[in-house]
């Protein structure tokens, strides 16, 4: 059961409804009580129709932060058999808002695998261990070494995607967060193995891409992914982080809007009123797709593996070009 | 030549006013001296007593950084589309058209096949006075292209970065446009083709951190605000005041994230004498005996 106080406003009505229903099948049931439960269960299904068929961009963004939501480690823990997490960068920390690991991915018949992943935190003090999945520096860079161990080994890695945003702070740029992302983007358009990609809860800019590049990305249904959160977005362009709103709706971050502009190849469904009301669902179609996703790249080699690759980032980008000599390029209306 | 590109008068004016008024005395932004604005221009820029480096109108910038009559500018034809119809409180496209009439150009970047001192180079750079030099699809696909035509001539890419980071009208296309730069990068560092990243002030957000910080050398104009993420944005995470000079070019230098600082003047001798460097030439260029002989040295 969920806890109607860490629900979002929209889906609250839902929540009680659902616990209601749970209470009551708890109860030593006769047979007015179970037609009371079809009743209410007929009406539970009802609201959640009218209230998830209806979101706009900003309550999915609100899902896609959702205190109760899954976050990397309960898809990873369900997901893999004899999963062994590897720890830090060789260099300086071992940051926790970022996790890695070698483990058997069940739905492939236990097949090795690497899992990296952000990693948000559950409780006030989880949080700032994981420091709100937010990496630094040594993060990005316990990735780029956890990867290209997976490369050298001839693994697929699985990359899930969760966070706000690369972390701000002295420190990070102190040890150059800048290139710690930037030399990832690089790394990982060179790794000769499958890299699926899978955006689980926040895509939140380059801090995101960081772990992100790949040559499949899905999105889960209720997950988002943004060139900057729409707060900083409404901050710089509205000069106020109320228009929050706004501008989650103008810069198109959804996961239908992402696949409109051609970025995701395959959206996740979640269950009934999200990924949070049932993790292990939730884990079973994000282990279904992936499995599906690997399986099919399994049959490019190396070469073929980057050459798509490649393709499919060279090609993304709106812009004419055309040689006509008098034309504006944009029509002026 | 698309009507954008033409020479535009009522533009460079404009830009020249951004950065250093003409006719005026202002004060200096790096010792606070008051100073005729004429002996900056003079002076490429900068202060005549401090050395501190004004913003530098692109055309000037070419002209002192491409040797003369070598540049042919590429990729004239691209340019941006609205691709999320994105409106704030005006629209994207019609920002796009007024700028395009500023500046004359049809976005944050140009490319150029050029040489620098002598040397052959695939060659870029932005346009900070179009909406900050953000990146979009236009300016990541003309990045993407200066490294592809480097690989393809086997000549040195080069690539002058001012730039807030990742166009935020552009949504997640300018987010890909990092990974697609980044790219591109990866395929031309393979093939052993060295690619120099110059950092001038300010690069940050989602082009520092991708190819901007990805140079096999990575120069930076000397007090150039460099980082990932604004000084604002930091302040307002760790509510800490920030200490003097941090993501200057100067802090970056001291904590092993650059690794030189170059005053302008020396720019193109200084380029070059890298790039025959990592060419393995076994001789100096003559300019390196006698440095920017045709500028002046502030
Ligand atoms: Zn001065």
């Amino acid at each position: 059961m969920l806890d109607p106080r860490q629900s979002l406003e929209f889906e609250r009505p839902l929540v009680e409804l659902e616990n209601k229903i749970g209470e009551l099948k708890q109860l030593a049931g006769g047979e007015l009580l179970a037609a009371e439960i079809k009743i209410l269960e007929r009406r539970a299904s009802r609201l959640r129709a009218e209230i998830f068929s209806n979101l706009s961009p900003w309550q999915k963004v609100q899902l896609s932060r959702h205190p109760l939501r899954p976050y990397t480690l309960d898809y990873v823990s369900r997901l893999a058999d004899e999963f062994f997490e590897l720890h830090g960068d060789r260099a300086f920390s071992d940051d926790e808002a970022v996790i890695g690991g070698l483990g058997r991915l069940k739905p492939l018949g236990g097949r090795p695998v690497l899992f990296i992943g952000h990693q948000k935190g559950r409780g006030t003090k989880e949080a700032m261990r994981r420091n709100f999945g937010m990496p630094r520096p040594e993060g990005y860079r316990k990735g780029k070494r956890l990867m290209e161990l997976a490369a050298r080994m001839k693994l697929p890695i699985i990359a899930l995607i969760d966070t706000p945003g690369a972390f701000p702070g002295i420190d990070a740029e102190e040890r150059g967060q800048a290139e710690a992302i930037a030399k990832n983007l690089e790394v990982m358009a060179g790794l000769p193995v499958p890299i699926v990609a899978v955006v689980i809860g926040e895509g939140g800019s380059g801090g995101a891409l960081a772990l992100g590049v790949c040559d499949r990305l899905l999105m889960m249904e209720y997950s988002v992914y943004s060139v900057i959160t729409p707060e900083g977005c409404a901050s710089i362009l509205w000069k106020s982080q109320s228009h929050a709103e706004v501008a989650a709706a103008q810069m198109k971050m959804t996961a239908d809007d992402i696949r409109r502009l051609g970025i995701v190849d395959e959206i996740v469904a979640e269950p009934p009123g999200g990924a949070h009301h049932d993790f292990d669902e939730a884990a079973r179609l994000v282990g279904e797709a992936v499995s599906r996703h690997l399986l099919a790249l399994d049959k490019l080699s190396g070469q073929e593996l980057l050459d798509g690759r490649y393709a499919k980032y060279r090609a993304m980008g709106s812009f004419t070009e055309s040689a006509q000599e008098e034309e504006p390029p944009l029509a002026v209306e | 030549m698309a009507w954008w590109s033409r020479k535009n008068k009522a533009t460079e004016l404009a830009s020249e006013k951004r950065s250093v008024p003409t006719g005026l005395f202002i004060k200096c932004d790096g010792c606070s001296a008051t100073v005729d604005s004429e002996k900056i221009r003079e002076s490429l820029r900068c202060c005549p007593h401090c050395g501190f480096h004004f913003s530098m109108p692109t055309e000037e910038r070419l002209a002192l950084l491409l040797d003369e009559g070598s540049a042919k500018e590429q990729d004239l034809e691209i340019a941006p589309l609205d691709p999320l119809g994105f409106r704030d409180s005006k629209r994207y496209a019609d920002r796009l058209v007024a700028l395009q009439k500023n500046t004359g150009q049809a976005d944050a970047f140009r490319s150029f096949l050029a040489s620098i001192d002598g040397v052959p180079v695939s060659f870029g750079m932005f346009q900070f006075e179009f909406m900050g030099g953000s990146m979009g699809s236009v300016v990541g696909e003309k990045i993407t292209r200066v490294f592809e035509r480097a690989a393809e001539q086997k000549i040195p890419a080069i690539v002058l970065s001012a730039s807030g980071g990742a166009r935020m009208q552009e949504g997640i296309l300018s987010l890909m446009q990092m990974a697609k730069t980044s790219a591109a990068l990866q395929r031309l560092r393979s093939l052993g083709v060295p690619y120099v990243s110059v950092l001038l002030h300010p690069t940050t957000g989602g082009v520092a951190a991708s190819f901007a910080m990805l140079g096999d050398v990575i120069l930076a104009e000397p007090g150039a605000m460099i980082g990932f993420a604004g000084p604002r944005v930091i302040e307002q995470t760790i509510r800490q005041k920030l200490p003097e000079g941090f993501q200057r070019a100067e802090f970056l230098l001291r904590h092993g994230i650059i690794d030189s600082i170059v005053p302008r003047a020396e720019l193109r001798p200084k380029l070059g004498q890298l790039l025959r460097l990592l060419r393995g030439d076994c001789a100096a260029s003559p300019t390196n005996q006698e440095p920017a002989a045709d500028h002046p040295v502030p």
